[in-house]
């Protein structure tokens, strides 16, 4: 469903500062794959989501999601099929705003002028009620007072409010404590599966990026180094995929965090 | 006490004619989280053509052409802030600065206008009310419509789509760079209705007192601003209808207390003076409190630490 050719982009070409993030990556993505990617600092895991949302237009190369060619889409056309997650929980919604209203914000449904019906609202409601979190009865609270949990899962069901084709995570929970982490992926796992939503996740966290999904990619400098699915993924510790990485990129994983989050 | 009330009413009408002003900063500065420096321009635009439309015989005609007016304003300030590449402090700026040119030239070269014979909404109201016990309050009648007809206005535009847009943009851009709101269009709608209403206060303005000339909306961007924070400091936390009231309430409490400063001898020029200190000290005074934490903590430890020593 998405098909990625060979795209490159290089920040501050032709100064001292130049940064090649992309080097000729290409990558094909089936309809309903969850996919999960590890890297270090740098590989250029943001930067290969930065380019199929559209944040900058790649320098070369193709991206086609869904058989429409969206290289020189702009990004707020893409955000109607692509949504995304970031780490930082109060990027994704409106802190002076209420949860209704964000919810009815990313629900989106109705002309420019229609307001948030009541069956609207039932909605939001029993969505709310499923991330069980109390929130379903805060609805007129401003986002504001959530917990960066309750934002970040808030801010998940805004971007799964209309599933989107495609998901993008960018390490959505390594900001939250560990408890409220494994409550924020399992979430995740539901909604994506509910939905049948096709899902890229960076994780920083070994063993989530095995445990989820069907498909595990590792990147270093720009492309994708190693490429895991099926049966072969579902025999791999993380353990493997530490010596993967030795094996493939030459030097060890040069974030700790890595190491350490082995919970 | 006999004097007190013509005073009170007086700075009801002017507190809540300029109130539609401050709604228009509510709109722009409060929910879009943009500085709409044209404000003084527009103000004055919305005063010029509704004169002279008023004076070929048509006040409620006037009213609309000058609203009309004020949108399109509103308009160049937001395509030059959204696709022109202008920061947009410079893009009021500018525009403000052009709007004088344009203003002198609707008021057929000159800087001031007389509506003393000339038929105005006001005018049509006394002549509505003559006889009813609210003859004398025949100003303060239509101002209070056409507050009530922007606060309906902005209670429900708020709450639709389009209005959750407008406040989700200036509320967290990075939010809404992510997501498939298109923030060009938003500001361009959010600019132009904003800039409706400062030409609609305007306009009523000038019909009020009768005449227009080319200093009628000067500072008018601070004496809103300053109504805008009084009103804020109220009802900030509140829904958005009720912090509506509440920047009324402010723009009422302003003219108030300038009424009364007037009252014991201060000069009229100080207006303008006494508004930007009110803008002030309401910007950095939640700032400075903020501040304060830390140079209480900076001084204990001082002290603390010649003890140590």
């Amino acid at each position: 469903m998405l098909k990625i050719d060979n795209i490159s982009k290089t920040f501050n070409p032709g100064t001292i500062n130049a940064k090649t993030a992309l080097k000729g990556l290409s990558l094909n993505v089936e309809d309903g794959d969850f996919i999960t990617i590890i890297g270090s600092n740098g590989a250029g895991k943001s930067t290969l989501f930065n380019a199929i949302s559209g944040v900058f237009f790649t320098d070369e190369g193709r991206i086609i999601l869904d058989g429409q060619d969206i290289t020189m889409m702009p990004e707020h056309k893409r955000s109607r099929t692509i949504g995304r997650l970031f780490q930082d929980p109060m990027l994704g919604s409106a802190p002076g705003m209420t949860v209704e209203e964000n919810l009815a914000l990313a629900a989106g449904s109705g002309s420019w002028l229609s307001r948030t019906s009541r069956k609207e609202k039932q909605m939001f409601r029993e969505k709310l009620s499923l991330l069980d979190m109390g929130l379903e009865d805060r609805m007129k609270q401003p986002v504001g007072l959530l917990s960066g949990g309750q934002r970040q899962a808030l801010t998940l069901m805004m971007a799964t409010i209309n599933p989107p084709r495609l998901l993008l995570l960018d390490e959505h929970t390594a900001a939250l404590d560990p408890a409220t982490a494994v409550k924020v992926l399992k979430i995740t796992k539901e909604v994506v599966a509910d939905e049948h939503i096709t899902c890229m996740m960076i994780t920083h966290n070994l063993e989530s990026a095995l445990e989820y999904g069907n498909r595990t990619l590792m990147m270093d400098s720009g492309n994708i180094v190693f490429d895991v699915a099926g049966e072969e993924r579902s025999k791999l510790t993380s353990e493997d995929l530490l010596n993967a990485f030795k094996k493939n990129v030459g030097h060890m994983l040069d974030n700790d965090r890595i190491l350490l989050e082995k919970n | 006490m006999s004097d007190f009330l013509p005073l009170l009413q007086t700075a009801l009408e002017l507190g809540l004619i300029s109130s539609l002003t401050v709604l228009a900063l509510f709109l722009s500065y409060s929910m879009l989280n943009v500085c709409d420096l044209s404000t003084d321009g527009c103000f004055t635009l919305g005063a010029t053509v509704g004169a002279v439309v008023a004076l070929t015989g048509h006040p409620f005609l006037a009213i609309f052409a000058a609203m009309a007016a004020g949108m399109l304003s509103g308009l160049v300030t937001a395509f030059l802030q959204t696709k022109m590449g202008v920061d947009s402090l410079l893009a009021g700026i500018v525009v403000n600065t052009a709007l004088y040119s344009v203003n002198i030239a609707v008021m057929g070269n000159s800087s001031l206008l007389n509506l003393n014979k000339t038929e105005t909404v006001f005018t049509k109201m006394h002549s509505l009310l003559e006889g009813s016990p609210l003859e004398g309050q025949y100003k303060l009648v239509v101002a209070i419509i056409a507050v009530i007809l922007v606060i309906l206005f902005l209670s429900f535009f708020l709450d639709t789509k389009l209005g959750l847009a407008i406040r989700a943009t200036g509320n967290n851009p990075a939010m809404v760079k992510s997501s498939s709101i298109n923030t060009t269009f938003v500001t361009i709608i959010g600019l132009v209705i904003a800039n409706a209403f400062t030409g609609l206060s305007g306009c009523l303005l000038s019909q009020s007192q009768k005449s227009v000339n080319i200093d009628i909306g000067t500072g008018m961007v601070t004496i809103a601003l300053a109504s805008l924070l009084i009103g804020n400091t109220f009802f900030g936390k509140k829904s958005i209808p009720v912090r509506a009231i509440g920047v009324v309430i402010g723009a009422f409490l302003f003219r108030l207390v300038y009424t009364i400063a007037l009252r014991f001898h201060m000069p009229a020029y100080m207006l303008k003076l006494v508004s930007s200190v009110i803008v002030i000290i309401s910007i950095s005074g939640p700032y400075l409190k903020s501040k304060m934490g830390l140079v209480k903590r900076n001084l204990e430890l001082k002290k603390s630490g010649k003890e140590v020593a």
